[in-house]
Formats: C-alpha cells, structure tokens, sequence
C-alpha cells in the first residue's frame, strides 16, 4: 500500500518542478517575515528572485543548530505567534534548546508524511499502535500519533517507561504495531520473557524504530525476538520531528519525502556538494513548512543519497541509515549527549579538572555511560565518605546536565589518554 | 605529638599500588606503617614514613594526588584489652574516630595504633588526660 500515490511515486521532472516553486516559495517566506534569514541573505548578496533554478539552492547560505539557538526561542517564527499551534523542542542540547514551531499545516504535513511512512510498514486502520515514544517537548511521541491518527489506526499514547506494563497492555490490548528506540525494544523483550510472555507469540505485524544509531545486526535481533520485521525512521525536531524518512519493505534505504524536504549531501569541511551514492552530511531545506522554514540545515548526520528506482515503486530518493557524526554527538539511550556537556558539570565542582572520558557500552541491551573522572590533589581526600560523596555529587550534575543517569569512576591525576595535549574524549564500545 | 601520614589514591586497577611503593623504594624511603581502605572503584593508601614531605614531593612528580595529615600514635599493651581501654577513653571523651589501624611494635609486648580522629587536639588532651602512651613523631618515624 502506498499512502499518497501521487507524490510518492511522482516522476523526477514533475517532482523537481514541484521543489522549484516550493523552493522559491520558501526563500520568499523567510526573507520576508524572519529577520535572522533576511539580514543573512543580504549579507550573501542573494535575494528571493536569485533562485530560478534548484541548483541555486547552492546560492543560500547554511542553518546551523547554533543559528537556531542563537534565535532562542521564537526568532525563527515565519508566521505570527498566534498562528503557532504546538512548539517542541530539541533534546538534551547544551545550554538553550531549538525550538520548533508549528501551524496547523504543518502539524498537518507531519500527519501526512508519518502516514505515509506508517503506511509503508504495513499500517492500516486496523491496526492498535503502542508508542513507546516520549509524548512532550521530544517530536518522537507526537509525530508517530499524528501519523497514525491520520491512518485511522487506534493509537496507544503509553510512552516511554513503565516497561510491564507496556508487556501487559501488550497483551492484553493486541498490540500490532509497536514504535521504540532499538534499545528500549530489546529490553522490553527481555523483560516481556522474564514475565513469561514471549514476545514472539504476540499479535506483532511490523516494528518502526529510531532516535539512535543502530546496526542491521540489532534489526535482525529486534525482528527475530518480536517475529515482525522493523522499520527505521528518521526525523530531527528541527526540520519536523520524525517522519523526514522513513524506511518500505525494500529495507534498502529509508524514502525521504523529498517533496516536503529538499535533501543535499556535502562534504563537511569543503561545503562542496557530493554526488548520489557518495557519503557525507545531510543538508535539508524544508519545502513546506510553514510556522518555521529551515534553509539548508546542516543535520551533522552522515549518511549517502541513492536516486535509482526502488523495488516498492517509490520514486522519491533513499538515503541510508545514519552511520554517524560529523560533530562529536553521542547518542545513549535515544538522549542526544554533547561532551561538553559533561564538560560543563564537571567544572562546576570546584579543584576539579575537567579531564574526562566518556565510555559508552551497551553491556546488556540497554547503552550505559560511564564517565571517568582525573582526581586532583585539590579534590582529594583522605575520608573515603567524602570521595564517595564526590562521586555522587558529579553524577548528579552530570544527570542535570544531559538528563541521564550516568556512572562516575574518579582516576588518578593524569591518568586519562591525551592526543596532542587533549585528552580523547569519547569511547563508544557499541557496535554500529 | 601528631604524626605525619600520607595519604595517596589509588586507583583499584592492576598495579598502582606496586607503582607507587616502587616510586618511594627509588626515592629510599622505608615505610613504617601502611593501612589502605578501598571501596569498588578506587582506595586510599595511608603512609606513616620518616621523611613525609620527601615521599609526598616524590609521589606529586609523578603525577599522584597526595593529602598530608595527622594522626596520632599510642603505644599500646599488646594484651587483651590492650586497644579496648584506648578506645573506651574515647569513646567517654565524646570522640570520633575517622579509622584506626595497628601495629605490633617491635619493642616486646607493645603495638602501635595510629588513630585519626576529628579534632585532634582534643583527641590529644583526651588520650592524656587518661595517661595513654602517645609517641612523639620522631620516634615513630625511627621505628
């Protein structure tokens, strides 16, 4: 089943026709009601009627993350305030969040694009969808139920958490589509046969499943413990949320619904544009947006773009899963993590250095973090209850911090791997 | 009246204790008394050495965090009771005790406790009041 045949199988030269005019649409929009975007067009020297062609899109200046803070909170607002709907907000980010406006269009272009990525899993009205997304400030919850109300599928709202009792609405509601982060699906299986409920018995038709990097070892473990076959999707609350792309039983590359949101890859140091198939950042305008329109986002995900027909008889292009960063982004239980988060926690204890590590393994399913912390001589103590306290006190404020509890360990001074003088940050352990 | 200890964390890995006794060896000091309290993650070692601002230079240079207290040293019967009656003393005096730890002294009949308490002076005053042996520094770092 395809949900919007018309665009999702619309031929190149329409679609591109169609981008042009929502292109040129869009840069109009901004430059007219966002001051940030009209002083930073002005300052490229590009005006809306620059933009005749797609290829001019190379003419607009990037968005980055900082740009839209740098607005915090409404400055990116197209529309008036009134006329916003709903906002949301980026996750776990240092310092402010990004903040995402939406009109009543655009909610409805969010409905319309998970529809359509729902429905590429096989969902139908038919179906009793438990999401185990966030409902809140994180687009996971929200975006998934606009989709699936669209459809008309009965929709569980039950979150993220309160893991047998999601085993037991499970089963006892005949849950058919579930949505989790991969590693919440994991440990809800496992949980689910603890409380002698096997997982693979349920009524389970399909799985759609992102907010974190994973590997097709993990589906296929996901897929084997369930007895349905799982579905990425990819989303950023700074273009919309979830439902940017989703994956159709192809399984080779999740459909970007390009003609909401208009894909480049480039290379991230030149800026240079890369061809199909060759990896790099994704760059993504919005074309249709209307409370806030986003000019060539720099995602900081890397992942390829692939142009040639797929099985499914889509024709909107594929990009594949996202494989990693171009900045040094953790992402530990679906909860975006910046190093200098941690960072930032740790000089607010005072004598301590901020030589740290951060280690992060998925032991058993589930990702945990560790946090390895240089004593110093002025932190120090002879009483093990202060050091403990310590310990403790770091945890805490790295938990403000990035909202995750983590485990702290305090190492002798200088202990810790420097490369050229700084010490190496990051150690993930978990297999992508 | 106060003796000096050295107190050095410790990592609990492989090796560091043996890495920081061999830095001492090289730097020729003798330790008299050592107690080492750990938890999961990482330990204290306690030092009572003759030359502690050496051992502690030694030990900074390379790269350990070292603390510099005091505790106190009191001879002790080396017979049943022998640390009971100290510890009463205490106890009567209102006193805390942070950790203790012993030896048996070489002389016959006699072990050390090395005792670290809150308030130091008044765990002096006490011990005396009491008539307790408390060992000066010097001779507990010629032991």
């Amino acid at each position: 089943m395809i949900w919007n045949e018309e665009m999702e199988c619309i031929s190149r030269d329409d679609l591109e026709e169609l981008q042009l005019r929502r292109l040129q649409d869009t840069v109009k929009r901004v430059y007219e009601n966002v001051p940030y975007y009209k002083r930073k067009l002005e300052e490229n020297n590009i005006y809306p009627e620059d933009i005749e062609s797609l290829e001019d899109i190379k003419k607009l200046p990037y968005t980055t993350k900082d740009d839209l803070r740098e607005v915090y909170p409404f400055g990116m607002f197209a529309t008036p305030r009134k006329d916003i709907i709903e906002v949301h907000t980026s996750s776990g980010t240092t310092g402010k969040p990004v903040v995402s406006g939406y009109t009543r269009e655009d909610i409805e272009i969010w409905g319309e694009v998970m529809a359509r990525g729902l429905t590429m899993m096989g969902v139908t009205e038919d179906d009793i969808i438990q999401n185990t997304h966030g409902y809140g400030l994180f687009t996971g919850g929200f975006g998934v139920h606009y989709g699936a109300q669209k459809i008309g599928a009965t929709v569980i709202p039950i979150s993220t958490g309160q893991t047998r009792r999601q085993i037991e609405i499970m089963k006892d509601f005949g849950t058919t589509v579930m949505i989790f982060t991969p590693s919440y699906g994991l440990y809800l299986s496992e949980v689910a046969e603890e409380e002698g409920h096997n997982p693979k018995k349920s009524q389970l038709k399909a799985i759609g499943f992102g907010a974190e990097m994973w590997t097709e070892e993990m589906r296929r473990e996901l897929e084997r413990r369930f007895n349905a076959p799982a579905f990425n999707i990819y989303g950023l609350t700074e273009i919309i949320g979830p439902g940017v792309a989703m994956e159709c039983p192809e399984k080779d590359g999740l459909h970007i619904f390009e003609d909401h949101f208009y894909p480049e890859i480039i290379n991230s140091k030149t800026g240079e544009t890369l061809p199909p198939g060759k990896r790099g950042e994704l760059v993504i305008t919005t074309l249709t947006r209307i409370g806030m329109p986003i000019i060539r986002f720099r995602t900081k995900d890397i992942t390829s773009i692939n142009y040639d027909e797929c099985g499914c008889g889509r024709t909107l292009a594929r990009i594949s899963r996202i494989t990693g960063r171009v900045d040094d982004m953790l992402k530990v239980r679906g909860v975006s993590v910046f190093p200098s988060q941690v960072e930032k926690a740790l000089l607010k204890v005072d004598g301590l250095q901020p030589h740290y590590q951060i280690i992060v393994t998925r032991p058993h399913l589930m990702d945990e973090m560790e946090v390895k912390v240089e004593t110093s001589p002025e932190i120090f103590s002879d009483d093990i209850g202060e050091m403990m306290k310590l310990q403790k006190k770091i945890e805490d404020y790295i938990r403000d911090e990035i909202g995750l509890r983590v485990k702290v360990t305090l190492v002798e001074p200088k202990t810790l791997p420097r490369s050229e003088g700084k010490a190496v940050r990051v150690i993930d352990k978990r297999k992508f | 009246m106060k003796v000096k200890q050295i107190s050095i964390f410790l990592e609990n890995k492989k090796g560091r204790l043996w890495k920081a006794l061999n830095i001492l060896k090289g730097a020729g000091i003798n330790i008299r008394a050592l107690y080492l309290a750990d938890t999961s993650e990482f330990g204290i070692l306690r030092l009572i050495v003759p030359e502690p601002e050496k051992a502690r230079k030694v030990l900074e240079e390379n790269d350990f965090a070292v603390k510099m207290n005091e505790v106190i040293a009191v001879e002790l019967e080396d017979k049943p009771g022998g640390l009971a009656s100290i510890l009463k003393i205490l106890k009567d005096s209102q006193i805390n005790l942070e950790y203790i730890y012993a030896f048996v002294h070489e002389k016959k009949d006699k072990a050390i406790l090395f005792l670290k308490a809150d308030d130091i002076d008044k765990t002096i005053k006490a011990l005396q009041d009491s008539n307790a042996k408390i060992l000066p520094a010097e001779e507990v770092y010629k032991l």
